[in-house]
């Protein structure tokens, strides 16, 4: 028959649109809200969603994975006496490593000793530069950069991050990539016990002799 | 539907032709450290191209490109030939003197695929194709002034020769591009050039190359052609393309397209960068396929460094570019009938799945469409276990029914039937000699896949059939990616089942690889055709020579010849179905 392969396609479409109020009186008949809700945001975007799957930005927002990835920033530490500690050295793999070279560091040396700080005097990161490629957070050595979930950076300017803007604190990592947050610090302690061992070893080693 | 039968690895001929014995004295083999292939005097290129394609059955020539290299003073034509029934590639060089006009044979009557690559090469290395009938520019404008990939071109904004540059640390005190004039600094103009009085003089040449269909007068009256410029923006063209037609009334008479509109010398900015900089750079070439290009510029970066990729990682790097397959071509039914007038219906169903599929890209790689996922010797992250049981829903049981659904949706519309029916796209022989790969030319009957022909990674270990139809047609184009999606998703079910535990990479994390000298030809079957790099190290932390065969590229070579005799109204069809993507296209 003419017209069978219309109606077979038009079926499909029926039971789409169909399969959205069948969702939605499901989720009323359980006293659940499909809509607006961490639930129901993380219902329809997931491989068991039926019917309508849109994610109505800006009220609702898709829950982002703790991978996901935007513009770089640097963390700092807050120490126990509100003192701000960066972890950034100024080693500059970051900049050696940036596809785009976006990542501009200015690093100074003592005046007194002449050696190198081991923290850098200014830190800027051209954000209409950056491709987000997230190498310079994979590469470094002291999870000093870390790439943002912000994404809503759109401005009137160009957006050259200085360190002001870049710096933000550990606990603002904690929460954006907790996992990663915390394998970094078990890493950390890890390396640090190892250290305070090997210090503790060679302080016996020297110990041993003299006694 | 029709399907080649599996051989366990049989297809694969590896027998060696001693081609300096059959041509004594002329062909030599490439004797420096981890070259291969064959070098050829540019006398003999053509008979020596005619034996290879008529005695030795090389019938696809896959990819021409040329190699600068400056510090000897010589330029070198890189081919690499490869049978349509399967096997290792023939590659072979011409090399002459860098002095111009550096001249070699143009191989368009032995393959016609050569047309676009050797305009490219002429394009960005100024190599002249002797014999070449239409040997314009084809990515740069004409009027433009240099070969930008010799090695001597230097870029406006010029900064250094490589990457990191060193103003960035340790005193780097940023300053913004602009701040550099572009009229003072290093941005040059031919002789006697005043660009207050330049007039673009390119269009002449264009339509000068498609003069020769026009004005005939037939019976006394007088008929003329009609150039029709279709694009830089039209809708369907899916990117800024833009086709100069010559019609007579509605039929196509003549075509030329004209690329170029979001070229930025991707090759160039790869020869900048330093070989792991690169990886985010090839996200940018088919942007609906990241996983894919990172893919094949890894394949190519571990051939040069001779390193194994860890077990497990080659499952996951399977699993991408299975998935991102199963996407690319659902998002080609969806634009396939965009083109065809239906509008958004088909095109967002197709987007809702691939939706699902970018949310796992962006899990485990950190973003959705430009995914910089693999590295050299394996991926970055593991998969993490709750991604994975996202990934085995997919597979098992959401996509094979949404591919059911839409195969419901569309296959049997009697509308979309008669539309496609029947509208010649391409036969296999012609699709073979210009160089056409991917679906296109499996629909027209040559079951060449480079996962069963010339297997990488690990695709040899899974049990898949090559989809194959037999038309040609718009439909058969349209059914074929049906097929693939259902194949992908055979090769995914295998894929979950068998992968093991285990590191994710076999290298050592490093910011900054050693590539010992060499040179490597790495090509995948991208969603869209072969996707090959080619890269030279001179064992510096950059590639001297960075090369992308583009199946997008490649596969408008024939456009004309798809389109000639055709309505007007089909040549948004007949291009759609070519899949092309301008991020690839114009590099």
């Amino acid at each position: 028959m003419y017209g069978k392969g219309i109606l077979k396609g038009l079926s499909v479409t029926w039971k789409r649109f169909w399969d959205t109020y069948i969702e939605d009186i499901s989720w009323l008949l359980r006293g659940k809200k499909r809509y607006n809700t961490a639930e129901g945001i993380a219902h329809r975007s997931s491989s068991k969603t039926r019917g309508i799957f849109t994610i109505q930005y800006p009220e609702e927002r898709l829950l982002l994975p703790e991978e996901a990835r935007y513009i770089p920033f640097l963390v700092y530490d807050e120490l126990p006496d509100g003192t701000k500690e960066q972890r950034c050295t100024s080693c500059g793999i970051c900049a050696k490593v940036c596809p785009p070279q976006c990542i501009w560091i200015v690093r100074s040396n003592d005046p007194n000793t002449g050696r190198p700080i081991p923290e850098p005097t200014e830190f800027y990161i051209d954000a209409d530069i950056c491709m987000n490629c997230g190498l310079c957070a994979e590469y470094c050595p002291f999870d000093a950069i870390i790439m943002d979930h912000d994404f809503e950076i759109a401005s009137y300017s160009r957006n050259v991050y200085n360190m002001e803007k870049l710096l933000k604190p550990a606990s603002y990592y904690k929460s954006i990539r907790p996992e990663n947050y915390a394998r970094n610090e078990a890493e950390r302690k890890a390396k640090e016990a190892a250290k305070a061992a090997k210090a503790a070893g060679a302080a016996a080693s020297q110990a041993t002799p003299a006694s | 539907m029709m399907t080649t039968p599996v051989s366990p690895t049989g297809t694969v001929q590896s027998q060696t032709v001693d081609l300096a014995a059959r041509f004594p004295g002329i062909v030599s083999a490439d004797a420096r450290p981890s070259y291969k292939g064959w070098i050829v005097p540019k006398e003999n290129l053509i008979e020596f191209a005619t034996v290879i394609r008529d005695e030795l059955g090389y019938d696809l020539l896959s990819t021409l490109t040329g190699v600068d290299y400056f510090p000897e003073n010589k330029m070198e034509v890189v081919y690499h030939a490869y049978k349509t029934t399967g096997g290792p590639g023939l590659e072979f060089k011409v090399q002459v003197a860098r002095e111009d006009p550096v001249e070699v044979p143009s191989l368009i009557g032995i393959w016609p695929g050569v047309d676009f690559q050797e305009r490219e090469a002429w394009d960005l290395l100024g190599i002249r194709f002797t014999g070449h009938p239409d040997l314009r520019r084809i990515l740069m404008w004409e009027g433009y002034e240099g070969h930008p990939l010799r090695k001597d071109w230097k870029e406006p904004f010029y900064e250094e020769d490589f990457k990191p540059f060193k103003s960035r640390w340790p005193d780097g005190q940023f300053h913004m591009s602009e701040e550099k004039n572009a009229y003072k600094d290093n941005l040059t103009y031919p002789e006697n050039f005043d660009p207050e009085k330049w007039i673009p003089e390119g269009d002449a040449l264009l339509y000068g190359s498609l003069a020769r269909y026009s004005l005939k007068n037939e019976e006394g009256l007088n008929t003329d052609h009609i150039v029709i410029n279709m694009g830089p923006q039209h809708p369907s063209t899916h990117g800024v393309f833009r086709a100069a037609l010559t019609l007579d009334g509605e039929t196509i008479v003549g075509l030329k397209p004209v690329i170029g509109y979001l070229h930025r010398n991707h090759e160039k900015i790869g020869e900048r960068n330093t070989y792991l900089q690169n990886m985010p750079f090839t996200d940018r070439l088919d942007y609906f396929n990241s996983m894919a290009n990172n893919f094949g510029y890894a394949l190519a970066v571990e051939k040069l460094m001779n390193i194994q990729v860890a077990e497990r990682a080659e499952y996951i790097r399977v699993i991408m570019a299975e998935l991102t397959r199963v996407q690319n071509h659902l998002v080609f039914i969806g634009n396939l009938l965009n083109d065809l007038g239906a509008m958004y219906t088909p095109a967002l169903y197709a987007f809702e799945e691939r939706e699902l599929i970018l949310d796992i890209f962006e899990a485990v790689s950190g973003a959705r469409m430009m995914c910089n996922y693999f590295r050299f010797g394996g991926v970055v992250r593991d998969i993490p276990d709750d991604v994975m049981q996202k990934i085995k829903d997919l597979v098992l049981e959401r996509l094979p029914a949404k591919t059911d659904e839409m195969d419901r949706f569309l296959t049997e519309n009697e509308v979309l039937v008669s539309r496609l029916q029947g509208v010649h796209v391409i036969d296999g022989e012609t699709a073979v000699k210009y160089s056409v790969t991917g679906p296109v030319l499996r629909a027209a009957g040559v079951p060449y896949d480079i996962r069963r022909a010339d297997p990488y990674s690990i695709y040899d270990r899974f049990e898949f059939d090559v989809a194959m139809r037999t038309h040609g047609d718009l439909y058969d184009n349209y059914l074929i990616r049906l097929d693939e999606i259902w194949q992908s998703l055979r090769i995914l079910q295998q894929a979950i089942k068998q992968i093991p535990q285990g590191p994710i990479n076999s290298q050592k994390p490093q910011y900054q690889v050693r590539v010992p000298a060499g040179e490597a030809y790495g090509r995948i079957e991208s969603p869209k055709g072969e996707l090959g790099f080619y890269v030279i190290s001179n064992g510096k932390p950059n590639p001297w020579r960075y090369h992308v065969r583009a199946p997008s590229f490649v596969n408008i070579t024939p456009l004309e010849q798809i389109c000639l005799g055709t309505k007007i109204a089909d040549f948004v069809a007949l291009f759609g179905v070519l899949d092309v993507v301008m991020g690839e296209l114009d590099r």
